[in-house]
């Protein structure tokens, strides 16, 4: 019977059925962060229980670290060099790989788990962290957990779950000029919702899809979460095994026959499909606080709940492009790796952040993007518009009590959350991708990157 | 883990808003500490006070009502708990006294981390758990029932799910009697797909 890529992953890792449609699953690769890996790893010390296979297991300072220049343990956050000296010393004790503040590895766990081949195609990998979806880009079976589910599987090696249904989202046809793998996510977030995918494991597919190259893809697979998908991934194909073949910890190459069985057979029966036709994807902009309630840029602000227009200031009817913004990020783990990083820069060059914007932010998802970055000169384009160019880390994706934006801030994110309060109390958080975030920063209101991309070229 | 109490009597406190996300149940900056305690004082802290440093509660806030202060069975609306990971949010809540929540719907992983820490998670109908707001709610675990106002719903929780909840089973303890089936599959698959297994020197 021809089979889903979801159900060759599971049945290759099924140690035993559990209960009916349940079963011990085994987890190739468990990525942990300081802001949720130490609870785990300080619980299994408590519980007297060690990592089953330290091999498996690596560690990251990303969330809570300082992105100013000269960082060391300490941050802005109250408390938050306990995380990162706990964490150190835990993973010393469990034995496990850490990638540590000034490490030339660091980076957000999702950007660097590609780059050091830690994640591969057909693996099931498991960290306390919801994006960890964004790997599913490569073909693995990806997913977030809680702590005590991330401790649950360095013991064991296993995970207890429940087979989730199986979702396939096919985007076929050619994305217009200027529209990005966000604007995918988002497009598909706004017609279906942020609970579409629940309950299910969902498989990107189509040939707008396969147009992608493998950084478009992560920013897609990223957002699965946001749908509600228990997972989001994409079948492996030439390009997902170059990007990844001599990686660190990763084959020298993908030449087995194995790993061209990771993808869905013709004919694989999946329990819902979505298709979208991907022509009519315009560039997309979140309205609300929820990444669901996302509008074309060229859109108008529909009529929402009273307390979503509430807090994000803005009423039925309005159209988006044109509302001032007072900040600008670039960042996070959907949207900072080198070719986000190239995107912007290229529309930026030799312009200037609106005056009215009193914070721009570029913060690398990485210390490997950060170094090319500066290879390539892509900085110092930035620093010239008025951005400030940060270590990488999570930074101000969220707000962790220490760094933040002024007091009611709107700002123009290029990150994944746009919830109430994420980027601090009272933030209004706009979602969209680098492009026009970059184009807004110029303008000093939302804004269309096309027109940015046309004056550009006409310049 | 404590066996879950069956039953588990209590006035539902209704939060019946889609999308509330764990952000908003514990924001990080509630988070001071890798300890899973000293959260219930920041639980849902954007909504229950008016402010959040100062420590004023919002008298608007279901929770700030007398007549739920004590509530052990929260109402939610559909994908709760979606948003970041972290299971600080089921900490919080648990921390603060709540057994069950009754939702329209859940975010997976805020699903598998209230199982995990011993609360329930009910999924019913909108229009039902609607109905539930401020009504004197019981729920028997071992008969998969919710029962309000003379009504009665059946709701679906899978057998070992279950049965975790009803003795209070820690999930580890009770797959580390499995070690035998996962060192079996260890060495099928160390065959079958060498390439993944790596030998990192520490
Ligand atoms: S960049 Fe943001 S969304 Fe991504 S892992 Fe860090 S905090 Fe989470």
């Amino acid at each position: 019977m021809p089979k889903t890529l979801f159900d060759k992953i599971w049945d290759t890792h099924l140690v035993a059925d559990t209960a009916a449609g349940a079963g011990l699953i085994a987890i190739d690769r468990v990525f942990l962060h300081e802001r949720t890996g130490a609870a785990a790893l300080g619980r299994m010390a408590e519980m007297g229980r060690t990592v089953r296979d330290p091999n498996r297991v690596f560690a990251v300072m990303d969330h809570i670290i300082d992105t100013r220049p000269g960082r060391g343990d300490g941050t802005l956050m109250p408390g938050g060099e306990g995380f990162i000296t706990e964490t150190r010393a835990a993973c010393q004790r469990a034995g496990i790989t850490l990638f540590d503040v000034n490490d030339r590895d660091q980076g957000i766990v999702h950007v660097i788990s590609p780059e050091l081949g830690v994640v591969l195609p057909g693996v099931t990998l498991v960290a306390p962290d919801s994006h960890t979806c964004t790997q599913g880009a490569f073909g693995a079976l990806a997913w977030g957990i809680g702590s005590s589910e991330a401790e649950h599987a360095m013991v064991t090696g296993t995970l207890r779950m429940e087979k989730p249904k199986t979702m396939r989202v096919t985007f076929d046809g050619d994305l217009a000029g200027g529209v990005t793998a966000k604007d995918i996510a988002l497009h598909l977030l706004s017609r279906h919702g942020a609970s579409g995918g629940s309950g299910h494991a969902v498989e990107f597919a189509g040939s707008a899809v396969s147009a992608l190259d493998v950084e478009g893809r992560m920013t897609l697979c990223n957002m699965a979460t946001e749908f509600g998908a228990m997972a989001g991934f994409i079948a492996p194909d030439e390009k997902s095994f170059a990007y990844l073949a001599g990686r660190r910890y990763a084959p020298a190459a993908f030449d087995e026959p194995y790993w061209q069985t990771l993808k869905s057979d013709e004919g694989a029966v999946f329990d819902r499909e979505i298709e979208i036709d991907a022509a009519e994807i315009a560039p997309m902009v979140s309205w609300g606080t929820s990444p669901e309630e996302a509008i074309a840029v060229s859109g108008a602000v529909p009529q929402g709940s009273a307390r979503v227009h509430e807090y994000i200031g803005l009423p039925p009817g309005q159209p988006i492009a044109g509302t001032p913004i007072d900040a600008a990020f670039i960042g996070s783990c959907t949207n900072s790796r080198i070719s986000d990083l190239r995107r912007a820069a290229a529309l930026l060059r030799g312009l200037r952040v609106a005056p009215s914007v009193t914070k721009a932010l570029v913060v690398p998802g990485s210390s490997a993007v950060k170094r090319q970055a500066e290879a390539e000169g892509l900085d110092k384009i930035f620093e010239a518009a008025g951005f400030e160019w940060r270590m990488s880390g999570c930074s101000l994706c969220f707000y962790a009590g220490g760094e933040g934006f002024a007091k009611g801030s709107r700002t123009i994110s290029s990150t994944n959350r746009n919830f109430e309060g994420r980027q601090g109390p009272g933030i209004r958080t706009h979602i969209a991708s680098p492009e026009t975030v970059a184009a807004s920063a110029i303008a000093g209101v939302i804004a269309d990157p096309r027109e940015l991309a046309t004056e550009a070229a006409a310049a | 883990m404590t066996p879950f109490p069956v039953p588990l009597t209590g006035r539902a406190a209704p939060l019946i808003a889609d999308n509330v996300d764990t952000d908003t149940i514990i924001p990080s900056r509630e988070m001071r500490t890798t300890g899973r305690t000293g959260l219930a004082d920041g639980l849902f802290a954007p909504w229950r006070y008016s402010d959040a440093d100062a420590r004023k509660e919002n008298p608007d806030f279901v929770l700030n009502h007398d007549l739920y202060r004590d509530a052990r069975i929260l109402l939610g609306g559909a994908n709760f708990g979606c948003g970041s990971s972290r299971e600080h949010a089921v900490w919080a809540l648990s921390e603060w006294g709540i057994r069950a929540i009754i939702a329209a719907g859940f975010a997976p992983i805020f699903r598998g981390n209230c199982i995990r820490n011993g609360i329930l998670p009910v999924t019913l109908g909108r229009a039902v758990v609607e109905g539930l707001a401020g009504a004197a709610v019981s729920i028997d675990l071992a008969a998969q029932t919710v029962s309000a106002d003379g009504a009665r719903y059946d709701f679906t929780l899978d057998a070992e799910t279950k049965q975790m909840l009803l003795e209070g089973l820690d999930a580890i303890d009770l797959t580390l009697t499995k070690q035998d089936a996962i060192d079996d599959w260890t060495a099928r698959d160390r065959a079958a797909r060498p390439l993944v297994y790596l030998e990192i020197a520490t």
